[in-house]
């Protein structure tokens, strides 16, 4: 059996799997709390059959528990169903404040594995675009990837949005302290390179603002075929 | 015979509930959600069995099974993970692990597994111990 694939389609189905997969053992780990904790309200209840006094205060602590990690995991949930449906359209209007924020909590994980904290400065506008959702958020996230391999363990990497020449946004990934001219030389790699190219994107680099900015259009059109 | 054992994982709410429970069933746990403060304890204490997240912050769970073989061969781990593939399960058996268990886990097949861990090690240690012996006696020429 032989197929081909394009760039794009192999880049976006390896992305698609570390997304799910990320954001699936982060389930996990929240069901392992919830079967945890609930097994020590069943440890308690028993005890209590055995006339071994349970305060309330306890019970109430662990049922708060239990409903946290609930909250947790329909965030969790909420994510993955918005980015599954991310491959509905080939383009949708975006706005580009409130995807930036769906991106920090999609990659959350793969932050607090490398010790960096991702913080989205806060828009006072809407910043709409017309673009490839799924294309953008692959994007999007090769931008995190490399503002948080370059800004290091221990660091805050900056997330900032604002609105660019012909209708267009600028996204400005901040704190990048490890911005060499030899790491900029790394990103993005050839294959990546088709999906600035497919979203009519442009990244730069400033050493010394230490920043990388990823330029998008205001409307970008979409040969699906292609 | 009470079970000494070591949780780590970056979970903090996960290791408060599982450790509760566990000291119910009688064990003598300690807990921690730093890998490297796990090898200090290593150090310091034995354990009849160390169970260990595979993905930590700090340090990769793998890594710190590594780490902790390499320091003491005879330590059990078991690693417990929320993300248990074929291939990690197969590279954490390379490195020594005892088990790999998936999360949510069963708490009487965990605490079954801790007692055999407990088992495993007291055997390790006896045989060390005759070896000693042998070796004295041997070297006494008797």
């Amino acid at each position: 059996m032989s197929y081909k694939t394009d760039s794009i389609s192999e880049i976006g189905l390896q992305f698609f799997g570390k997304i799910s997969s990320s954001n699936f053992h982060e389930i996990k780990n929240v069901l392992a709390i919830i079967n945890e904790t609930a097994g020590l309200l069943e440890d308690f209840s028993l005890m209590a059959e055995q006339g071994v006094p349970v305060g309330p205060e306890r019970m109430k602590d662990l049922s708060s528990k239990i409903m946290k990690q609930v909250r947790r995991a329909d965030g969790i949930v909420r994510s993955i169903n918005r980015f599954s449906h991310s491959v509905d359209k080939p383009t949708d209007q975006v706005d580009i404040a409130e995807f930036l924020t769906f991106m920090i909590g999609l990659s959350e994980r793969f932050a607090a594995m490398q010790g960096v904290t991702l913080k989205a400065q806060p828009s006072d506008i809407p910043l709409l675009i017309t673009t490839a959702p799924f294309l953008l958020e692959n994007l999007v996230w090769l931008c995190l990837d490399f503002a948080m391999k370059v800004a290091g363990a221990g660091k805050t990497v900056g997330l900032a949005a604002e609105k660019a020449e012909n209708n267009g946004v600028r996204i400005r990934f901040t704190n990048l302290d490890g911005l060499t001219e030899s790491l900029i030389s790394t990103f993005p790699k050839e294959r990546e390179k088709a999906l600035p190219d497919a979203l009519q994107a442009e990244i730069t680099t400033d050493i010394g603002a230490k920043e990388m900015i990823l330029r998008l259009p205001g409307d970008i059109t979409v040969n699906s075929n292609q | 015979m009470t079970e000494k054992v070591l949780l780590v994982d970056d979970e903090q709410d996960f290791l408060d509930a599982l450790a509760e429970r566990m000291r119910f069933k009688g064990m003598d746990v300690s807990a921690t959600t730093s890998p490297i403060d796990a090898l200090k304890k290593a150090e310091t204490e034995t354990y009849d069995a160390i169970i260990l997240d595979l993905m930590m912050p700090e340090m990769d769970g793998l890594e710190t099974l590594r780490m902790l073989k390499e320091k003491n061969p005879d330590l059990q781990v078991i690693l417990l993970t929320g993300q248990a593939t074929v291939e990690k399960g197969v590279e954490a058996m390379k490195l020594g692990a005892m088990d790999l268990m998936e999360k949510p886990a069963d708490i009487k097949k965990l605490t079954e597994k801790i007692k055999k861990a407990q088992a495993k090690k007291m055997i390790i240690v006896e045989k060390k111990a005759e070896e000693r012996i042998k070796k004295i006696v041997g070297g006494k020429g008797w």
